[in-house]
């Protein structure tokens, strides 16, 4: 598998002597559209040098939390701080932040060079070497109109601008979704190899896991407008048990036990448990879960109405309630 | 930023340059020519007096023999009248409507440059390139005009088309560059409120129109204090009589017997009894001018006594008006440019 080696490379790249801890800190943050609520009680600290996947269904409130954390949006209640600073006020912070926008947006009307020079005239950091290259290794025509090109292209030349600005932290809006699989893996791919070796913190979020899987090392579920569940993947991954049996009950777990989700299958009971260590019983098979499975386990908690609580946090992984 | 504003703004500016030179062409050719007419005519270092009003209606009819100039004097008129619409429609409303429509504004906002900056250079960059289009078409137009003007205006029935009247003053001069950049804020602002590009053409367009309309009733004729001139209504001056709805009575101007105002604009015509009130005609059925003739009429009024009372800017206020006009527009503009940096601020937010 290429991505697990450009996972490494990502992570073995961490800040030395950061000046901010956190990329993204938030707290009880909050977006209302007239009465109803985008964003609620949101508390998050993301650490700087982390691929954070942000992921949840459709309308779950990550695009806002994402506007919220470049400026496009200001919180109606709580507050952001993003690399130390407020969300896009002011050049200092604008050349901190890349955000490539839901839809990936550029000039129809421009050409790819035109895209390179505006980025050129508009930036203090323009990395026109960078730039450069990717779009030659992308095989793009310099010339060719951005209206013209496929969605993929776009994207791609929208991830381009980003990194060129040599950003500390670069914010991805559901940059994959309406790219086929091929252009989806060649995107991620120019990503992990762009963040690779580089001091740069990403947040990018995405209604699949799949694209997540191969190049996070930190995940945030949003669900429902509240955050269900914030930490690094081992963390996450190694406090989660998936516990099957004929009948899975309460009685057999461990008093901090809290069970996220349950399925009921041909007499065969599937739990989907947190707890600090694996649960332990004769009938019972335990299995270490995907992080798919994790996140669906949230999904369809949050998604039931029946668990709602305060963000978890951190690696402490506090159950909510 | 700059190179952004002009390499988006290039579209347009190649279609103006090709209206402006073709329009350089048409006049620019055509010009010359009026010139000679006007030279031949004798006008040139005429000054005034009845020996060059003649040699005037002798170039006014050389002008008018050829159809190309009263046409190409009107075309003018009109180009430069509606120019300030079309510059809003077409350069300020999508301005910024065309990137929240499309979404690249987040593309935009999101690179070193902060939002004010944004669009503080987009307004001023193509702020000034409506005021250089409309102000050399301006030019060239009052340029090509120079010769009717000197020579009294074109006739129209009673009077003439001088200088300042509202439509020959909205096409003339600096005032032209200042109703385009106006009309180019208005536009932006509109995209900023309906952020549509096709309704903030149109809004445009509608709100432009509509303040062209009403600024020479409601607002020029307040920008500078108007003279006054008084001559008493004889049976002469009531030769050109004009009764209005509520039988209000006035007398033209530059006709025989009345006040005499060569190149001037009326901004108030009345006529006033010796006490000094403001002169209605009876409205009852049995008065004079309803069921005698026209003479008995214009008798019956003459033996009144009337004095014909006429606010008016002159000729020579022209400059004094098109500085103060141009200077309000612009302070309009700057202001209306203000709001539009400051919804930007806080656009979406």
């Amino acid at each position: 598998m290429p991505s697990l080696s450009l996972k490494k490379a990502i992570h073995s790249s961490q800040p030395a002597g950061p000046m901010v801890s956190a990329a993204i800190e938030a707290s009880n943050l909050g977006r209302e559209y007239g009465s109803h609520w985008a964003l609620q009680d949101c508390t998050l600290n993301i650490p700087v040098g982390r691929v954070t996947g942000l992921v949840g269904p459709n309308g779950a409130g990550k695009t806002t939390l994402l506007n919220l954390a470049t400026g496009m949006l200001r919180p109606t209640a709580g507050s952001i701080r993003v690399l130390g600073g407020a969300p896009g006020r002011g050049t200092e912070q604008l050349r901190k932040v890349g955000f490539v926008a839901q839809d990936t947006p550029v000039y129809a009307g421009l050409s790819v060079a035109d895209h390179l020079k505006l980025g050129q005239h508009l930036n203090a950091r323009w990395d026109g070497d960078l730039a450069a290259s990717r779009i030659s290794e992308l095989k793009l025509d310099p010339r060719r109109k951005a209206g013209r090109m496929s969605g993929g292209q776009r994207a791609q030349l929208a991830l381009t601008m980003a990194l060129a600005r040599r950003p500390e932290l670069l914010i991805l809006d559901e940059p994959v979704a309406r790219l086929d699989p091929l252009a989806r893996m060649e995107f991620l791919e120019g990503l992990a190899q762009a963040a690779a070796g580089r001091q740069m913190s990403v947040v990018m979020s995405s209604h699949l896991v799949s694209d997540l899987e191969r190049i996070c090392d930190y995940l945030v579920v949003l669900v429902a407008a509240r955050i269900q569940i914030a930490g690094p993947v081992t963390d996450v991954l190694g406090r989660h048990h998936l516990v099957s049996g004929p009948s899975v009950d309460r009685s057999g777990l461990p008093a901090e036990a809290e069970i996220i989700a349950a399925v009921r299958n041909l007499g065969q009971t599937t739990v989907l448990v947190r707890a600090a260590s694996a649960p332990q019983h004769q009938a019972w098979t335990v299995t270490r879960p995907s992080l798919e499975d994790v996140v669906l386990a949230y999904m369809s908690r949050a998604g039931q109405g029946t668990a709602e609580g305060p963000a978890t946090q951190g690696t402490e992984m506090e159950a909510a309630r | 930023m700059i190179w952004l504003t002009f390499r988006q703004f290039r579209a347009q500016a190649i279609a103006a340059l090709a209206a402006l030179a073709l329009l350089a062409v048409a006049y620019g050719t055509t010009g010359s020519h009026l010139v000679h007419l006007y030279n031949a005519s004798g006008m040139r270092g005429c000054g005034s007096g009845p020996a060059c009003l003649s040699r005037a209606s002798t170039f006014i009819d050389a002008m008018k023999a050829d159809q190309v100039y009263p046409a190409l004097f009107f075309v003018g008129i009109v180009i430069l009248v509606i120019l300030p619409a079309i510059i809003g429609a077409f350069w300020g409303a999508p301005l910024v409507a065309r990137e929240l429509e499309t979404g690249t504004y987040r593309l935009a906002w999101n690179q070193d440059v902060t939002r004010t900056r944004w669009m503080a250079i987009k307004l001023a960059g193509v702020g000034l390139a409506a005021i250089a289009t409309s102000g050399l078409l301006s030019l060239l137009f009052s340029w090509w005009a120079g010769p009717i003007n000197a020579a009294g205006g074109f006739p129209n029935n009673f009077s003439q088309f001088v200088r300042m009247t509202p439509l020959m003053f909205a096409s003339q001069g600096i005032v032209p560059a200042a109703w385009a950049v106006l009309a180019f804020v208005i536009g932006v602002v509109a995209g900023i409120l309906v952020r549509r590009t096709i309704a903030a053409m149109a809004i445009t367009i509608v709100v432009v129109a509509l303040l062209q309309f009403l600024w020479p009733s409601y607002v020029r004729p307040h920008l500078l204090t108007p003279d006054r001139a008084t001559a008493p209504i004889t049976a002469v001056s009531l030769n050109s009589m004009l009764v209005s709805s509520h039988n209000a009575v006035t007398v033209a101007i530059n006709q025989p017997g009345t006040a005499q105002l060569p190149g001037a604009w009326v901004v108030g015509d009345k006529s006033v009894t010796p006490s000094g009130r403001q002169f209605f005609l009876p409205g009852t059925a049995t008065s004079v001018c309803a069921k005698g003739s026209e003479q008995q009429c214009q008798d019956w009024i003459a033996s009144h006594h009337l004095t014909q009372v006429v606010d008016y800017l002159p000729a020579s206020s022209f400059w004094p008006l098109q500085w103060t006009e141009a200077g309000l527009l612009l302070v309009l503009a700057v202001g209306l440019g203000g709001i539009a940096t400051w919804r930007i601020r806080r656009l979406l937010t």
